[in-house]
C-alpha cells in the first residue's frame, strides 16, 4: 500500500516512535515529503498524527527513528534546530501569546532581529506580506482580540515571515467558517507555486481530495498506507483510516415530541466582556426533540448553553425546566434537575486533566449513592462504574487510572460523553460535541445524541455544520448576533436558506 | 521650602532599595517565577554587605559581595523551583525564612572578637552624598542630586529597564516567558535558561536594595534591618503592574510616608512612636489595596499569566 516516489525527498523520517506513560503514540512510523509537494496526514483522534509533527518541528523528541532533510541526517533537539533548518509549524493550540500584538507574536523568538527591536520596519513587511498572500490582519491588535480564523493567519504570516520552507499545519480548518477554509486553501496553492512544501493533519476527506497530492493514513500509532491522492478514493481513505466500514446516516423513530421540557422566554444574557450576547431568545424543547442551533461560532451560542446550565445569569427573561421557574437558579440546582451539558471548552469547562478516567467519569454522579455513602466516596465502585463505561463508549484507555490529560481529545470528548448521559435526567446541552472528532468517534457521538432523545429526553444541539445539523436534529433555530433568526422544522431546511440566515441575510 | 525638599530628599532615600527590590522581582515574575525570598536575600546581603564593608573599608568591595551573596541566594531558588520544580511559593517562603534567621546569626558572629563577635555598632565604609558644586542650594532639585551613588544607579535603572523589557529583542522575549513559556519554547527561545538569568539577574537587584539600607540609608548592621521591606515589595510589584517605570511611583509612596512620619516624630509630637512607625506599611497597603481594586475595574492587565506555574516541555 505504500506508493514510492524516486525523486530525492526533502525530509524523510524513518522508524519514528514515542511513547507516552501508557499510550505508544507512535510506533515505527516511517514519513517522506517532496519538493513543491502538498501530503495530508489523515488519521482518527489518538492515531499519532500530532505526535509525529511534534517530533519534526522539534517540541518532542522521539524514542527511536531518524530524520534526514534533503538527504542529510538532521538532529532537531528543539524548536530553534527545527526553525533553522525552514521547518514551521501551526499547532492545534495555537502558539501565540495572548496579551502580545500581532507584530510581537510574528517576531518573537527570532535571532534575526535586532537587539533594540524596529517595529515600524517589521511592520512594513508584515504588511506587504499580508497583501500578497492575502491574509488581512490588525498588525497592533493584541491575540486576544482576534477571531480564532484571524489567529491562524497570524500563525501562517509568523511562519512565512520565518521564511519557512516546510509548513505544518494541524487540523487548520477545524476552527475555520467554510469562507474561511477556502482561503486557507489559495493560500497553500500559493505557497505550492513558490515552491514550498506543506504536511497537513486532518480526518476530513473533503479537504485531503481538494489539498493534497499524497495522504499517508495513521491508525494506531501506526503507517497504514501513502497514496497519491488521485489514485484514492475518500470510501477508501475512510475505510484505511477507520479499519472497517462506516454508516453515513443515522436511523431514528418517527419525531413524535410529548411535553415541553424547556422554555425560554424572552431571555437577554450578556458575554464575559459585558456586552449583550443573548437578545430576547424564546425557545422551547420538547421531549423526544432535538433542537438544533446553527449559527457561525460566537453568535450567542456558548452563553446560550451557559444560560440553561446556570452557569450564567440572566439579564431579564425567564427559564422554565418542567414547568418550573429556573430563571436564577445555580449550576448545582440545574444538574439535580436533571440538566447535563457537553460544554464548547473540554479542557477547561468538561474536564479535569490531573485527575483519572474514573474521578472525571464519577464528577457528577459522586455526591449520591452507590458512589458515596454520608460523606464518604466508594473507590471500588467508581472504579466498577468507570471500567463499565470506559467499555460502553469504546473510550481508548490504558486504564480508569490514567490521567486524563494522556488521552487524545476525541478520548477525552467521549469520557465526558458517558458522564453526562449518564447525569442527563431531562434535557442534554451539547455544545459543538463533534468538534475535533473524526468519522467514527462523530458517528457515536450522534448515534447518542439520537438515543437521547429516542428515551424522551430534550436535546439541546450546536452546530456549525449544516448538513449534521439537518441530519441529527429535529427542529433548527439559526442564531444570528444573539437573536434567533427563525425556527424551522429541519425536514423544511434547505442548506442554503439556513446559510443566509446564519450570515444574518432575509429574517 | 526647605521642608518639602528636606522631606523630598529623605523619601528619595528610603525608596531607592525599594525600586531595587521592585525592578529586581519584576524581572524575575515577568520570567514566571515568584520569589518571595526578598526580605531574606536583602537581610543577607545587608548584612555581608557590611562585614565586608567593615573588614575591607572599601565600598566597592562591601557591593560586590551583597550582590554575590544575593545572586547565589536567587540562584538556589531557581534551582529548587526550575530543575526541582518545588513549589515557588514554599521555596521562597524558605529563603525568606533561612536568609532572615541567618543573618541574624552572621550579625553576633562576623564581628571582631573586640565587639564581642557582634557587627552591631560598629561603623564601616559607607556612600556619601556626591554632589555637584552649589547644586545643594537649590531647593527641590537638590533633592534629588544630593545623593549617594546607587540611588543616581537607580534614576538610570528605572528607564533602561522599561526600555529593555518593551522595546528589545530580550525583553520582547522575557515578556513572552512569564505569560506563555509553552508558546516561548515552541518560539525557539530557551525557557529554562531564561527562567535562571532572570531570577538570578533579580536577585543581584534585591541585593542592591539590602546593600543600600546596610551602607547608606542606616549605615551599620541592626538586627531586621530590612523591617519588612521585602514584603512590601511583593505588594509594590502588583502595584507596579509588572512595569519597571511605574515601580518609582509605589517606592515613592512607601517612602513618602516615611520620611513624613520622620519629620513628625522629630518635631516631638504625643502620637506614639510604634503607631508612626506602623503608617508607613498602613499607607502603602491601603493605596495598594485602592489601586489595584481600581486598576481591576478599568480591566488594565494583571500578573504574568503563568506566573509560579513550572513549566516542563512535553507536560500535557
Amino acid at each position: 500500500m505504500i506508493e514510492k516516489n524516486n525523486s530525492q525527498p526533502l525530509v524523510r523520517m524513518s522508524g519514528i516512535s514515542k511513547a507516552f506513560p501508557g499510550v505508544q503514540a507512535n510506533d515505527c512510523v516511517d514519513l517522506e515529503l517532496h519538493p513543491g509537494e502538498v501530503l495530508a496526514l489523515l488519521g482518527e483522534n489518538g492515531a499519532g498524527k500530532s505526535t509525529l509533527m511534534n517530533i519534526l518541528c522539534g517540541l518532542y523528541r522521539p524514542d527511536a527513528g531518524e530524520i534526514e532533510l534533503r538527504g542529510r541526517k538532521v538532529s532537531i533537539e528543539g524548536p530553534k534546530d527545527s526553525q533553522a533548518l525552514g521547518i514551521g509549524m501551526v499547532h492545534q493550540n495555537f502558539k501565540l501569546v495572548d496579551s502580545m500584538t500581532v507584530l510581537e507574536n510574528i517576531i518573537l523568538g527570532m535571532k534575526n532581529q535586532p537587539l533594540v527591536l524596529d517595529m515600524k520596519k517589521v511592520r512594513a513587511e508584515v504588511l506587504q506580506l499580508s497583501k500578497r498572500y492575502n491574509l488581512k490582519v490588525e498588525p497592533d491588535a493584541s491575540i486576544w482580540q482576534l477571531s480564532v480564523g484571524e489567529q491562524q493567519r497570524v500563525e501562517i504570516l509568523k511562519l512565512l515571515y520565518r521564511k519557512a520552507e516546510i509548513l505544518i499545519l494541524d487540523e487548520p480548518t477545524a476552527v475555520l467558517t467554510p469562507q474561511e477554509s477556502d482561503e486557507l486553501a489559495k493560500v497553500i496553492r500559493l505557497m505550492k507555486t513558490e515552491g514550498k512544501s506543506a504536511i497537513f493533519i486532518t480526518h476530513k476527506m473533503e479537504e485531503v481530495m481538494n489539498f493534497s497530492d499524497r495522504v499517508m493514513v495513521l491508525r494506531k500509532g501506526r503507517l497504514v498506507a501513502g497514496l497519491s491522492t488521485t489514485s484514492t478514493s475518500p470510501s477508501q481513505l475512510a475505510r484505511l483510516m477507520v479499519g472497517r466500514e462506516l454508516l453515513f446516516s443515522i436511523d431514528k423513530k418517527p419525531f413524535s415530541p410529548g411535553k415541553t421540557i424547556l422554555s425560554l422566554d424572552r431571555v437577554c444574557a450578556k458575554d464575559d466582556r459585558g456586552l449583550d450576547a443573548l437578545k430576547e431568545v424564546s425557545l422551547n424543547i420538547r421531549s423526544g426533540e432535538i433542537l438544533g442551533i446553527a449559527g457561525v461560532a460566537g453568535n450567542g451560542q456558548k452563553e446560550l448553553a451557559e444560560v440553561i446550565t446556570g452557569l450564567r445569569k440572566l439579564k431579564s427573561g425567564s427559564l422554565r425546566l418542567d414547568k418550573e421557574d429556573m430563571s436564577q437558579s445555580s449550576p448545582i440546582a440545574m444538574i439535580k434537575a436533571g440538566v447535563a451539558h457537553i460544554p464548547q471548552d473540554r479542557s477547561s469547562a468538561g474536564s479535569v486533566g490531573d485527575l483519572s478516567v474514573a474521578s472525571n467519569l464519577a464528577m457528577k454522579e459522586y455526591r449520591k449513592p452507590p458512589l458515596s455513602t454520608g460523606i464518604f466516596i466508594i473507590p471500588q465502585r467508581i472504579t466498577s462504574l468507570a471500567k463499565k463505561l470506559i467499555e460502553r463508549f469504546k473510550i481508548m484507555t490504558p486504564g480508569p487510572d490514567t490521567h486524563l490529560k494522556f488521552l487524545s481529545g476525541g478520548n477525552i470528548q467521549k469520557t465526558i460523553l458517558a458522564r453526562e448521559i449518564g447525569a442527563c435526567k431531562s434535557l442534554l446541552v451539547a455544545v459543538y460535541p463533534s468538534r475535533g472528532l473524526d468519522i467514527g468517534a462523530t458517528e457515536s457521538v450522534r448515534r447518542q445524541l439520537v438515543d437521547q432523545r429516542d428515551q424522551g429526553f430534550g436535546v439541546l444541539f450546536v452546530s456549525e455544520d449544516i448538513d449534521e445539523l439537518i441530519q441529527v436534529a429535529d427542529t433548527i433555530a439559526v442564531l444570528f448576533e444573539g437573536r434567533v433568526m427563525a425556527v424551522m422544522p429541519s425536514k423544511e431546511a434547505a442548506p442554503e436558506r439556513l446559510g443566509l440566515l446564519m450570515a444574518g441575510v432575509g429574517a | 521650602m526647605d521642608m518639602i525638599t528636606s522631606i523630598l530628599a529623605i523619601t528619595i532615600r528610603a525608596g531607592t532599595s525599594l525600586v531595587f527590590a521592585t525592578i529586581g522581582e519584576i524581572f524575575t515574575e515577568r520570567a514566571g517565577i515568584l520569589n518571595l525570598g526578598i526580605e531574606g536575600i536583602m537581610l543577607m546581603s545587608a548584612v555581608t554587605g557590611f562585614a565586608a564593608s567593615f573588614y575591607t573599608q572599601n565600598i566597592f568591595i562591601a557591593v560586590l559581595v551583597a550582590v554575590a551573596v544575593g545572586a547565589a541566594m536567587a540562584a538556589l531558588h531557581a534551582f529548587l523551583t526550575v530543575t526541582m520544580r518545588a513549589n515557588q511559593v514554599v521555596s521562597g517562603l524558605s529563603i525568606t525564612l533561612f536568609g532572615s534567621g541567618f543573618a541574624s546569626f552572621l550579625g553576633q558572629r562576623l564581628g571582631p572578637a573586640s565587639n564581642n563577635f557582634r557587627l552591631v555598632g560598629l561603623k564601616g565604609a559607607r556612600f556619601m552624598p556626591a554632589s555637584l558644586e552649589g547644586i545643594s542650594e537649590v531647593p527641590i532639585l537638590s533633592a534629588f542630586l544630593n545623593q549617594d551613588l546607587l540611588t543616581y544607579l537607580v534614576y538610570i535603572l528605572i528607564p533602561l529597564s522599561w526600555f529593555f523589557l518593551y522595546k528589545t529583542r530580550p525583553g520582547l522575549w522575557l515578556r513572552s516567558i512569564g505569560e506563555d513559556p509553552q508558546t516561548a519554547d515552541a518560539m525557539g527561545i530557551d525557557v529554562i535558561k531564561a527562567k535562571y538569568f532572570y531570577t538570578i539577574l533579580g536577585g543581584v537587584f534585591i541585593a542592591l536594595g539590602g546593600a543600600h539600607l546596610s551602607l547608606s540609608y542606616t549605615p551599620g548592621w541592626a538586627e531586621n534591618i530590612t523591617g519588612g521591606r521585602g514584603w512590601i515589595v511583593v505588594a509594590l510589584v502588583i502595584f507596579s503592574m509588572w512595569n519597571p517605570a511605574r515601580s518609582l511611583w509605589g517606592a515613592l509612596l512607601f517612602g513618602g510616608i516615611n520620611a513624613v512620619q520622620f519629620r513628625l516624630q522629630a518635631s516631638g509630637t504625643n502620637i506614639p512612636a510604634a503607631f508612626l512607625n506602623m503608617l508607613p506599611y498602613l499607607g502603602t497597603i491601603a493605596v495598594l489595596v485602592l489601586m489595584t481594586w481600581w486598576e481591576a475595574l478599568s480591566k488594565k492587565v494583571g500578573a504574568p499569566a503563568a506566573l509560579s506555574q513550572a513549566y516542563m516541555r512535553e507536560d500535557k
